[in-house]
């Protein structure tokens, strides 16, 4: 019963706290540029003005891809949501970030294909990273299961130290912040124009909007998890904390090659998540 | 017991009768036939073997017919060295390892056989859970690769009038193969195991040099001188396993059932499977592979030969678990699998993607085997399958479209799913099938990470060996999704294709396609029918810890909705297909009529795409090197920990 609570939970009010984390993004990455910024739920208006707009396409074929990248954008939050098990929400993850390129590729336009590409190469670097960070939840709990973490021991956020740091790098990658937005970017006249959607309009748009909205919901509870057996009323500001301090990552840093990107996160992933890993298994056995 | 005698007999029998065919229209029709009458006899045999698992049945035969047999498989092994010698009469002067091997090779077995008293050899042949899926993928899948073969190689022969029509013996060296690969299956002798393992060596060399260019000459050599390298180990096994301080036994079982007391035997057998499974620093035998028709790297891909390799490796599991050759053969399928996937993001032409991936997924079956917990082989066997299925499909796949485009380059397969749609989605439920959810492979990869993280035999190892799969998983991500980036892309001004392939492969591939979807969808029934039984029977012998695992039915009906999504949401795209109004891709503005652009002198462009390589930032030589060099330094530290 609990989990058919969660699930609808999630489904309707998922993208509405991923629309909330949005529009607070915006607003203050205006400040720290000292503009006033759009009211905070700019980015429900924008997907609903969207949503009023023709469609073009240049193949109809990128609205079935966008389609299955949302299906399993939401069949990951629901895993996830409803207590299920972290690999298995990752994995539906990968799936939907992988369609979410298809559909940028079909296009075979220079810039989505661009975008598209440097999108997979960032899959390439946070992947690992991800994984790493799902075993260490492993090893703690013995168990893959979201609803066997919330219950961890309280000593759980220092046991994954090293993970967390490696989790938060690769955020700012999932995020597409700054400096590693090399697969879209968020500002006008940009050599990439904006990369990944270039292509798409209309519902299409809104369909990404709205897919990324249940990402931002989905990546937040993953930084719940972490503080979980501390507590809601600890992780949940814990969490938001995190989660905006990466809008002043996004705003303080320039934007890295791939390879710089692509380096730095596996480096990271094996410095800071394996040891990490390896230290946990030591210690847990 | 009589039916394995028939599965190993029927296609031995269907070569020879392939080879005494009159004319070459009687030939291809009898090679179709003798190859759906394998499909359905392996899946009768498979079938009575589901409904009726009990235990791991071992046969003896009658005395006489034991010695009459010995005397043959002797025989047959002479006859194998002399023909291997006999082909080397083509070698160049540094391949003169080759004889060497042979005659060395040779000579052990002598000195084994010439021993004053053998080990009794009670039990000839046994049936287990596993050894029936093995020749369910062997029968089914290596019969649908023989049933493609004959169109495809009719195609062949037009497409390449220079090389000799030798048919005839292509197909009937493709029968010997899969009658040797269910003696590999089935026999508990180790030495009659080690004579069909060598008559697949045999034909694997065949197969490669068909083409009977210098490079297939050359390439069929290193894949003979490879493999043994890989027998020569496997000689050196029996001698000690006759003359040794170790279990004094020629009967798998038995070995097997010694525990670490065969690790040196064992470690030495795994030498030959890591030989044959192309694992690092043997790989290379397997990308020279390619040379070969497409029907043969399917056949050495996916339902032979390299599966001859991990099935030892799986087999001989209970004797490493928690050893430290166990370990370093378990970094050896690691440095292999992250690797190969890393290599595979370079490669352009799709049949070396497709060889860099198999090579990749046998390090992780290797990984699992070297784990040998129940969940570990479990996934391993789960590997097998699927990715069996997978790779056939692929390697097929890829042969049709190369004959429809003239090409095997990824590029060049741009927007297939415009021009050929129904190979693109054959095409893609293979990709799909070999790295995401919810297909198969992911799910043993699932189970993969569980087993190495819940082990704990070594402290520290399960996590190494469980973050180098993370690590292998990245660009395994990236080269498949690139290729599928190409196979989606909407068409520029690329020719159609105007017919389509042959309706024989068309069949096959469909059919293949089907597996892989429903292998899926109905892996339940695989689990609890063979991968279960296996490892439980493996506990009730006290090889394995007992472990009481299976996959929640919750993550079996996410597995299930998932896979329904991938195939409704199509389904109804295609049902109904939304009406938007179509443009062309953003150019700047500068957009002249479709995906010309206006560039910088005025002058019209085409604007065309091609998917990254990355090879400034992975180099395929270097990273090989390193590999050769880092798993030949893991072999020496595994046998030296096996002494």
């Amino acid at each position: 019963m609990n989990a058919w609570v969660a699930a609808l939970g999630f489904l309707v009010f998922g993208p509405l706290l991923g629309a909330l984390l949005a529009g607070i993004d915006r607003r203050l990455t205006a400040r720290l540029q000292a503009r006033q910024g759009p009211p905070l739920l700019q980015p429900v208006y924008d997907v609903l003005k969207l949503l009023e707009k023709d469609t073009l396409v240049v193949t109809p074929l990128q609205g079935l891809y966008l389609w299955l990248f949302l299906f399993f954008m939401i069949g990951a939050g629901l895993i996830l949501f409803t207590g299920g098990d972290l690999l298995l929400s990752l994995f539906a993850l990968t799936v939907s970030g992988i369609f979410l390129c298809l559909a940028a590729e079909s296009t075979n336009s220079p810039y989505s294909h661009l975008g598209a590409s440097r999108e997979l190469m960032l899959m390439m670097a946070y992947e690992p990273m991800l994984l790493v960070a799902a075993l260490g939840f492993y090893l703690t709990n013995d168990s893959f299961r979201v609803s066997v973490i919330t219950e961890a021991a309280p000593w759980q956020p220092l046991q994954l130290l090293g993970i967390l740091v490696g989790f938060l790098f690769v955020l700012t990658i999932k995020l597409r912040k700054s400096p590693f937005d090399l697969s879209t970017s968020h500002h006008g006249h940009q050599e990439l124009v904006k990369g990944l959607t270039t292509d798409f309009s209309g519902h299409h748009l809104a369909l990404v909007e709205i897919g990324h909205w249940y990402e931002n919901a989905i990546l937040l509870a993953w930084l719940y998890l972490f503080f979980a057996p501390w507590g809601p009323w600890l992780a949940i500001p814990i969490a938001l904390i995190l989660f905006f301090l990466e809008v002043l990552v996004d705003n303080t840093h320039a934007r890295l090659t791939w390879s710089h990107t692509l380096k730095a996160s596996w480096w990271v992933t094996l410095l800071l998540g394996t040891t990490n890993l390896l230290l946990l298994a030591w210690w847990v056995r | 017991m009589w039916s394995i005698a028939l599965l190993i007999l029927l296609p031995l029998a269907a070569s020879i009768a392939v080879l005494r065919a009159p004319d070459p229209q009687t030939r291809d029709l009898w090679v179709q036939r003798w190859s759906i009458a394998l499909i359905a006899v392996t899946l009768l045999f498979g079938a009575g073997c589901w409904m009726g698992f009990t235990d791991q049945t071992l046969y003896a035969i009658p005395h006489w017919l034991q010695t009459a047999l010995d005397g043959f498989f002797d025989l047959v092994g002479l006859i194998l060295a002399g023909t291997l010698l006999y082909l080397c009469r083509r070698i160049k002067w540094n391949e003169w390892y080759i004889p060497a091997l042979i005659l060395t090779q040779t000579g052990i077995l002598f000195v084994a056989e010439a021993a004053a008293t053998h080990p009794q050899v009670e039990h000839l042949f046994y049936v287990d859970p596993f050894s029936v899926l093995m020749a369910l993928i062997i029968g089914v899948v290596g019969g649908l690769i023989a049933l493609h073969a004959v169109p495809y190689m009719r195609d062949y022969h037009r497409h390449a009038p220079e090389v000799p029509d030798r048919r005839t013996g292509f197909y009937a060296a493709i029968l010997v193969f899969l009658s040797a690969m269910f003696g590999v299956v089935f026999t508990n002798h180790i030495h009659w195991l080690f004579v069909f393992w060598e008559i697949t060596t045999l034909c694997s060399f065949w197969l490669i040099a068909y083409p009977n260019t210098e490079e297939a000459l050359r390439n069929a050599y290193r894949a003979l001188g490879y493999n043994l390298i890989g027998g020569l180990a496997f000689a050196a096994a029996i001698l000690w396993l006759a003359a040794g301080s170790g279990p004094y036994t020629r009967e798998l079982d038995r070995l097997v059932g010694a525990g670490q007391l065969a690790l040196l035997p064992a470690v030495l057998i795994a030498v030959a499977g890591l030989a044959k499974s192309a694992q690092l620093p043997f790989s290379s035998w397997l990308l020279g592979a390619m040379v070969a028709p497409t029907p043969v790297s399917a056949l050495l891909h996916s339902s032979t030969m390299v599966k001859a390799g991990v099935f030892v490796l799986v087999k001989l599991a209970p004797v490493f678990q928690g050893t430290l050759a166990g370990l370093f053969l378990g970094l050896i399928g690691g440095l292999t699998f992250v690797l190969t996937s890393l290599v595979a993001v370079n490669q352009r032409n799709a049949k070396r993607v497709l060889a860099y991936s198999t090579i990749a997924n046998l390090g992780l079956i290797a990984m699992c085997a070297a784990v040998g917990t129940a969940e570990a082989l479990w996934a391993a066997i789960l590997l097998i399958l699927f990715h069996a299925l997978a790779k056939a499909l692929l390697f097929l796949g890829v042969g049709s479209a190369e004959h429809l485009i003239g090409s095997r380059d990824i590029e060049d397969m741009e927007s297939l799913v415009y021009r050929r749609p129904e190979l693109a989605a054959m095409l893609l439920i293979g990709m799909l099938g070999m790295f995401l959810a919810p297909f198969g492979m992911l799910l043993s990869k699932y189970t993969s990470f569980q087993a190495f993280l819940a082990m704990d035999l070594l402290p520290g190892e399960g996590a190494l060996l469980a973050v180098i799969l993370a690590f292998g998983s990245g660009p395994t991500l990236f080269f498949w999704s690139k290729w599928m980036g190409r196979l989606v892309a909407r068409p520029h001004r690329l020719p159609s294709i105007p017919n389509a392939p042959p309706r024989a492969e068309q069949l096959v591939l469909g059919v293949l396609t089907a597996l892989t979807a429903l292998s899926c969808a109905l892996f339940p029934l695989i689990e609890l029918g063979f991968a279960m039984p296996y490892t439980q029977q493996l506990a009730g012998l006290g090889l394995i810890p007992a472990h009481a695992m299976a996959i929640p039915w919750e993550t079996v009906g996410i597995m299930s909705l998932m896979l329904g999504g991938l195939f409704i949401l199509p389904l109804a795209f295609w049902l109904k297909p939304p009406l938007y109004i179509e443009s062309d891709p953003y150019l700047s503005g500068a957009n002249v009529e479709g995906e010309s652009y206006r560039g910088a002198m005025g002058a019209e462009r085409l604007a065309t795409n091609q998917g990254y390589y990355l090879i400034g930032f992975f180099d395929e030589r270097r990273l090989m090197q390193t590999g050769i060099i880092g798993a030949l330094g893991l072999g020496v530290l595994m046998l030296g920990s096996s002494l």
